[in-house]
């Protein structure tokens, strides 16, 4: 064995120790951002979820009006606490589109009767195919999209109360 | 006062590290130039009796705090934060390692004991080897001291005792579990030994087949230790976390793999540099690697710094300080390394067919398979410094893997079975030409059976290659006169291949159910019927539960009796499911109860999972063939030393 090569272990090591002295006091973010803000929706058309509700496709994003998407399910809990929310927004005048994940109808029935229904649309995704596409990585989450199908916002988790506003003002801020 | 007791004596194991490092590194430098033992200073007297007193004094600290739990002193921050009154008592004294403090202080502990017993009984290297391997072993652990004694203090007093404490994690409330760390413990520190006989060993150039046999018994131990641990770590996982699922690439299980992988290529090269004076410097890298590894794990836990279902209470603060000490330790052994290995001779030469050819291969292998899990545990931190999330699992761990675990159990079929130096295929053409007809009905079973998945099919079929294999060596052998270390490898392979045969099994047969019954349903999955015939409420300790009651038959076979439970503990308020398991020696029947639905019918999910038992007796049949062969060694030295005595003795009366 020549010498320089029982170097190498001790470099290695040392490239590992600088990395981690680099990301040790970095702040943890425990958010997954999308990657698709400010990009264009990408073509997708879901299912309907419930018989009597108009499912979500990509072309309904392009008749001008800003939209939220709201990906939920009647199993997240996070999602029942946010309904409330969802439904101050509809009042306001914003329309909303859900993506209903890993779901059941009878379940949803039951979710929309407990928690009210918000939405004009509902596409059921069994396979997080959609969710995946717009870098969503969890449930809920809300997205603002603007009137040619632009994603302009991405809002991770519950909409608590004081997060109505902010919502608004993104929705408008689409809209112009 | 107690509390206190254990501080005091906590300090004073310090105090006494130090001084183990000095006079042991004034021993080797004074005596330098001369391998003669008889001109050891006189300051040598110390160093040992000092290793022996630190791990008394870590003893009495480790049993201070175990008292402070047994009797819930409240007015210990630890026991306030991490126990509770109400808790059985099992669970109280088992609280006293379930967090960060106390499991720091049982690391310590056992790396000084650990210390102390080859400071009292080895005895069969020169004394500048010892007196080096001990002082590296001090300055080890006097690291761990001050991380404990300025960060981490398990014995901290609160101004006002708590009321109450905050209870423990009731996943942690749990027999096995319980027991589960400790015993992983004893395997990654006492890998540091290796560790520090590596360090004593390059800081004396002395790499011998005596310094590898002298090795052997301490890194056997603790690989047996680590086998154990990971084995039923695995087996808690299975049945508590209530997912069916037996590894997960967590980067926690990763951090218990990694040790194992190094310790078992380790075993493996140590063998060769006993028998036969060959990879010396491989064998002192590996050395260094397996302790560095349980180190690494420690900290990519501890710190935070990689997410994790395992999380302990994580504080930036103390991760720097164990990634200092990472940087010291490791860093300092790899600089020695690169300055000294070089000065270390070559060792013997050997043909490519022969057993060192084989186990060098195994050992390229496993240090192959230790890389893509090191690298698929750091990629993350790696991606995440150029801003980039990304998480690693079974997708890329399961094929890359198999890549290097494929050849390596193909040549580990044939190794046992070569003789040391130089060796042919024509000589063992018996047992290979058995080992090909194993391979052969394997392929034939499998595709007979059909609708089996590649990684899958190998395994079942190398499982059965490699159970053949593995008995081959005592073929034409009287059973009664192998020697017991040669049982130990025999059932250490047969152990491999048992493992690897419920790991392919369930992956390729697991029948997966989940429904939802109403009382006096029925719900099928493989060749089970599983009926449900009540829901009750049931108490324990400190939880309320919902039971339910199954009857499940298997193929209309007398049936028996289930009781899954959702759990819900009230301190910490927490909801559990305990899963309900029945074994047969073909498989397990695995259930678990979920949550009612509106119209009054439970959640049921059900698995079969044919033959995935023998997982985990595997994992504990490779643990007791390594049992077997550390007595057999050690027996052998026993035998060794009365001959020496012996010998002397009568070459003294020959004197006389």
């Amino acid at each position: 064995m020549t010498r320089w090569r029982l170097w190498i272990p001790l470099l290695l090591f040392a490239g590992f120790i600088g990395l981690a002295a680099y990301l040790l006091p970095q702040p943890k973010d425990d958010f997954v951002h999308s990657r698709m803000i400010g990009k264009a929706m990408p073509f997708f058309q879901l299912p309907q979820a419930l018989p009597d509700k108009p499912t979500v496709t990509s072309a309904i994003f392009a008749d001008g009006k800003p939209r939220l998407l709201n990906i939920f399910a009647s199993w997240c809990v996070p999602c029942a606490a946010e309904a409330p929310q969802l439904q101050q927004l509809r009042q306001a005048g914003a329309t909303i589109v859900g993506v209903d994940i890993r779901d059941r109808s009878e379940d949803l029935t039951r979710f929309l009767a407990q928690n009210g229904d918000p939405y004009q649309a509902i596409g059921a995704d069994d396979v997080s195919r959609v969710q995946f596409l717009l870098g969503s990585s969890g449930v809920p989450e809300t997205f603002v999209i603007d009137g040619h199908g632009v994603i302009t916002y991405q809002h991770i988790g519950d909409i608590r109360a004081d997060d109505v506003p902010m919502l608004l003002a993104k929705l408008r801020e689409a809209g112009a | 006062m107690i509390a206190e007791l254990g501080l005091a004596a906590l300090w004073m194991a310090a105090a006494l590290a130090i001084l183990q490092v000095v006079t042991g590194l004034l021993t080797v430098y004074a005596g330098r130039g001369g391998s003669d033992d008889s001109v050891l200073p006189e300051i040598a007297r110390l160093t040992r009796p000092s290793a022996v007193m630190q791990g008394l004094l870590t003893i009495f600290s480790f049993a201070m705090l175990l008292w402070v739990f047994a009797i819930t002193d409240l007015s210990v921050r630890l026991v306030a934060e991490n126990s509770h009154s109400m808790k059985p008592l099992v669970f109280k004294i088992a609280a006293a390692w379930g967090n960060h403090e106390g499991s720091m202080l049982l690391w310590v502990t056992i790396m000084s004991l650990a210390g102390a017993l080859i400071a009292l009984v080895e005895r069969r290297l020169p004394e500048r080897t010892m007196q080096a391997t001990i002082a590296a072993q001090g300055l080890v652990a006097l690291g761990f001291y001050a991380f404990l004694l300025l960060s981490s203090n398990p014995f901290d007093r609160l101004t006002f005792p708590a009321l109450e404490g905050a209870g423990l994690n009731p996943l942690l409330q749990d027999l096995g579990l319980a027991f589960h760390p400790p015993t992983l413990y004893v395997g990654y520190v006492g890998l540091s030994i290796a560790f520090s006989f590596a360090v004593g060993a390059l800081l004396t150039r002395e790499v011998t087949p005596a310094f590898a046999r002298a090795m052997r018994p301490w890194i056997l131990a603790a690989w047996i230790f680590l086998t154990l641990g990971i084995t039923a770590g695995s087996y808690w996982a299975y049945y508590e976390l209530g997912w069916g699922g037996w590894w997960f690439w967590d980067p926690v299980e990763n951090a218990s793999l990694m040790p194992w992988l190094a310790a078992t290529a380790l075993l493996h090269s140590v063998s060769v540099l006993a028998a036969r004076d060959a990879l010396r410097t491989w064998t002192i890298m590996l050395g260094v690697v397996a302790f560095s590894m349980s180190m690494l794990g420690t900290f990519l836990v501890r710190s935070g710094i990689l997410t994790s279902v395992h999380a302990f209470a994580v504080d930036p603060q103390r991760g720097t300080f164990i990634l200092i000490l990472l940087a010291l330790y490791i860093g300092g052994a790899l600089l020695l390394f690169a300055l000294r290995a070089g000065s270390i001779v070559e060792g013997k030469r050997f043909a490519v067919a022969s057993r060192e050819g084989a186990l060098v291969f195994n050992n390229v292998m496993l240090s192959a398979i230790l890389a893509i899990v090191l690298l698929g545990t750091l990629y993350p931190l790696v991606t995440e410094a150029f801003g980039v999330r990304v998480s690693v699992g079974p997708p890329y761990f399961d094929p890359v893997s198999a890549i290097f675990v494929i050849p390596m159990l193909l040549v580990m079929m044939v190794g046992p079975l070569l003789r040391w130096r130089q060796d042919s295929a024509s000589r063992i053409k018996g047992q290979l030409l058995a080992i090909l007809a194993a391979l052969a009905v394997g392929i034939i079973v499998v595709v007979l059976i059909g609708g089996v998945h590649v990684l899958p099919f190998l395994g079942l079929v190398l499982a059965l290659a490699l159970a053949v294999a593995s008995l081959s060596p005592l073929k034409g052998r009287k059973l009664r006169r192998v020697p017991l270390f040669t049982w130990g490898m025999v059932l250490a392979h047969f152990g491999i291949a048992m493992a690897l045969f419920g790991m392919a099994s369930d992956s390729a047969f697991t029948k997966e159910k989940l429904t939802a019954v109403g009382v006096g349903e029925t719900a099928m999955v493989g060749p089970w019927s599983v009926k449900l015939d009540g829901v009750e409420p049931v108490a324990g300790p400190n939880w309320t539960a919902m039971q339910g009651n199954l009857t499940a038959s298997y193929r209309g076979e007398q049936p028996i009796t289930l009781t899954p439970q959702s759990r819900s503990f009230w301190a910490p308020p927490q909801q559990t499911k305990e899963s309900a398991l029945s074994t047969r020696w073909n498989g397990q029947l695995y259930a678990v109860i979920g949550e009612q639905s509106a119209q009054g019918r439970w959640q049921l999910r059900l698995w079969w999972k044919p033959f995935v038992i023998y997982i985990w007796l595997g994992g504990g049949l490779v643990a007791l063939g390594g049992l077997l062969s550390l007595i057999g060694r050690m027996m052998a030295d026993l035998r060794l030393r009365m001959a020496k005595r012996n010998r002397a003795l009568r070459a003294g009366e020959a004197a006389a």
